[in-house]
């Protein structure tokens, strides 16, 4: 069995900033991680292909920095990483994206052979759009499955795949067919941790680097900017709120003092509360 | 909608430039449609929600509002166009088949892929649920249009483009989004984001019906079960009126008690700031914030809880919001309506206890149904 799993290296930092004259987003000196949902999604993999053989492939679209994040994956357990990175994705959108990582993973399917499965995380935690893994699975015309808390079963044999997954008022179980694409939602598993020697194997491990051209990309036309229907018009921080929350004055007061100061403050500004809770009394 | 590589853009305007002239292909394109969720035969109220919005949109554009309904022949599907219709759409679009009874991917992307086509609308709105999300990516991939995800704001400006803001990097900033040169614009949003708005008298208006070719033998893709979560309350967290929520502050899982019991005391449901799902002190059905639910009570209580941004965003459209916290630096008091700087776990049993002597006979009893 083949899987391919997709990861994105992302701020660690929620403290990102503007810039205040070019309204861009300033990264710098923000230590990156691995998107934690892409672990869940990579421990899975590795657990399917601990169980049934085969070999884990993993891959990022990205900066060359993104190499680390790779190298990380690679101490988990991975057979092989591939690092798609080119300056013709830069401002990608998630159509441009979603198409650049199908082509990475078709190409990644003639050199290692077909991917049985390709896992995604739910979403990223800087982007949180959890389009991508949908985008790469109807570029490469896959059965998806997103929101996967559970895989059930896997019959090889049969090519046949049963998942648990969430929705809203419920769990769903799907049975499906291979290949396929899924979207792996968090806490599923707990993650691993990488063992000695695929710590030195990983160390010692050539990285696949991929440009557009690599990867058999011709039509640049579909990515970055150029290929993202979406564009950016505007980046800026949550406005202020002008007041502060209004403090109840705590001095030489008891909890009952206070909560009978904070029920009347509640009524005061929501009246409606006090006649649909149907309160009594005159706090 | 912000992804990979998007860390050095070329300045604002720059991108804005980029606009050109619509292409032949997309001048036809008008009206906003919302996506109707139906889900095992009932209406996901965030569908309510985006008629609101899309509304407001459409009398912008001087465009018609439209409600798209896919599902299994039957009564629920026409009861969720009357629902549309009471909610301000025109006119509705319906895909009725057997095969559209519970939510698949391919058929779905297939229906309403093929309706837009047809029909082509100018706006797309879905919510941003495990349902649309799942939808809405595989329809503007087929379509090869934008998508911008879990927005919060959305506008139409000058020239009649959508101006879609959402939230990003966790929700430290926010960003305003174009699709140019693509059509129909599409987002999503996210559940009690935007106002319910008021439900009309109207339930009649125009139908269109539209056949896809599509039979079972074709969808790869079985649901072989459904496990409900059931009336449990977590269900309903993002629509109740009155939230009590608790925070690592609370320190240890027995104390969540607290909450719960005032909780239960004011009819309330209760939540909780992400780290206390992550130490498995409450499951994550009952997480606020970003990543969690976004709620829009009357009344949200936070015990022992920061405030950092992403639980904010989840709280922001409550009516009244009040804090408890030990720090009077906390950021929760930047956006609180009332604060009160003390030890949660002793003011706590104090305000249950009060609550429940202020509560008369009638709702005391009502609330023990
Ligand atoms: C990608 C991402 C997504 C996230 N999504 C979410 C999300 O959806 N929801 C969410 O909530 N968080 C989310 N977070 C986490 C968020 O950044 C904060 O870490 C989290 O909200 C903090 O939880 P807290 O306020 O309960 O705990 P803390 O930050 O530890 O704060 C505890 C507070 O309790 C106060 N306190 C201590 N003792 C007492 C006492 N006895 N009585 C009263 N107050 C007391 C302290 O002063 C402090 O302010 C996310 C983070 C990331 C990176």
């Amino acid at each position: 069995m083949h899987i391919v799993i997709c990861i994105k290296q992302v701020p660690d930092s929620t403290q990102i900033r503007v810039h205040p004259v070019t309204n861009t987003i300033m990264r710098q000196g923000v230590p990156t991680i691995i998107n934690p949902y892409d672990l869940f999604a990579m421990e899975e993999a590795l657990r399917l292909r601990d169980r049934h053989g085969g070999e884990v492939t993993v891959l990022t679209m990205g900066p060359p920095m993104a190499e680390d994040a790779l190298r990380k994956v690679l101490t988990y357990g991975a057979d092989r990483a591939v690092l798609l990175t080119d300056r013709h994705f830069a401002g990608s959108d998630t159509l441009a994206t979603s198409f650049a990582l199908s082509q990475a993973i078709a190409k990644i399917g003639e050199s290692f052979g077909t991917p049985d499965i390709v896992f995604t995380g739910k979403q990223t935690i800087d982007g949180d759009t959890a389009q991508v893994g949908p985008g790469i699975a109807k570029r490469l015309d896959l059965l998806q499955l997103t929101y996967v808390a559970k895989i059930a079963s896997i019959d090889l044999d049969a090519r046949e795949i049963t998942v648990e997954r969430r929705s809203e008022g419920g769990t769903q179980t799907l049975k499906s067919k291979l290949p396929c694409l899924i979207t792996m939602l968090e806490g599923s598993n707990e993650i691993r941790r990488g063992s000695l020697d695929d710590a030195l194997r990983a160390a010692r491990s050539a990285i696949v680097k991929w440009s557009a051209a690599d990867a058999g990309i011709e039509d640049l036309t579909k990515c970055g900017l150029r290929g993202s229907p979406t564009v950016v018009k505007r980046v800026f921080a949550p406005p202020e709120r002008a007041e502060k929350a209004e403090q109840i004055d705590t001095t030489e007061k008891t909890p009952r003092d206070l909560a009978e100061e904070l029920i009347a403050g509640i009524f005061l500004r929501q009246p409606a509360l006090k006649s649909e809770l149907a309160f009594c009394g005159d706090a | 909608m912000l992804s990979t590589n998007r860390e050095s853009p070329p300045p604002a305007v720059g991108r804005a430039a980029m606009k050109k002239e619509l292409p032949e292909q997309f001048k036809a394109h008008r009206h906003v449609w919302v996506f109707i969720e139906l889900e095992r035969g009932k209406v996901h109220p965030v569908s309510f929600e985006l008629l609101g919005e899309g509304r407001k949109l459409a009398d912008k554009l001087g465009v018609q509002l439209a409600g798209v309904v896919l599902g299994p022949p039957g009564e629920f599907t026409w009861f969720a166009i009357a629902e549309a219709f009471a909610y301000g759409a025109d006119l509705a679009y319906l895909v009725e088949a057997p095969l559209l009874a519970d939510y698949r991917n391919e058929p779905f992307t297939k229906a309403l892929t093929e309706l837009v086509t047809t029909y082509k609308p100018e706006i797309l709105l879905l919510g941003a649920t495990t349902l649309g999300r799942d939808l809405a990516g595989s329809v503007a991939t087929t379509l090869l249009t934008g998508l911008t995800a879990d927005c919060t704001e959305l506008d139409v400006d000058a020239d009649g483009s959508l101006a879609a803001t959402r939230p990003t990097f966790g929700g430290s900033l926010l960003c305003t989004i174009y699709t140019l040169n693509c059509r129909p614009q599409m987002a999503t949003v996210r559940p009690r984001v935007m106002a319910m708005p008021q439900r009309g008298n109207n339930q009649i208006g125009r139908v269109i019906q539209h056949d896809v070719p599509m039979i079972e033998e074709e969808i790869v893709t079985k649901v072989v079960g459904f496990l409900s979560d059931g009336l449990s309350a977590t269900a309903n967290l993002a629509y109740a009126d009155v939230v009590v929520a608790g925070g690592l502050g609370l320190g240890a899982a027995e104390n969540l008690n607290l909450v719960k019991k005032l909780a239960q005391t004011i009819g309330a449901d209760y939540g909780c700031s992400r780290p206390l799902v992550q130490k498995g002190w409450m499951p994550a059905d009952r997480q606020i914030g970003q990543t969690g639910k976004t709620i829009r009570p009357k009344l949200y209580i936070a015990a022992g809880i920061s405030g950092a941004i992403q639980h904010r965003v989840g709280v922001e459209g409550a009516d009244l919001i009040l804090a408890i916290n030990t720090d009077p630096n906390a950021p929760i008091f930047d956006f609180a309506h009332l604060g009160v700087v003390t030890d949660a776990i002793r003011l706590l049993p104090s305000l249950t206890e009060l609550f429940t002597h202020r509560l008369s006979p009638h709702s005391r009893d009502k609330l023990a149904n």
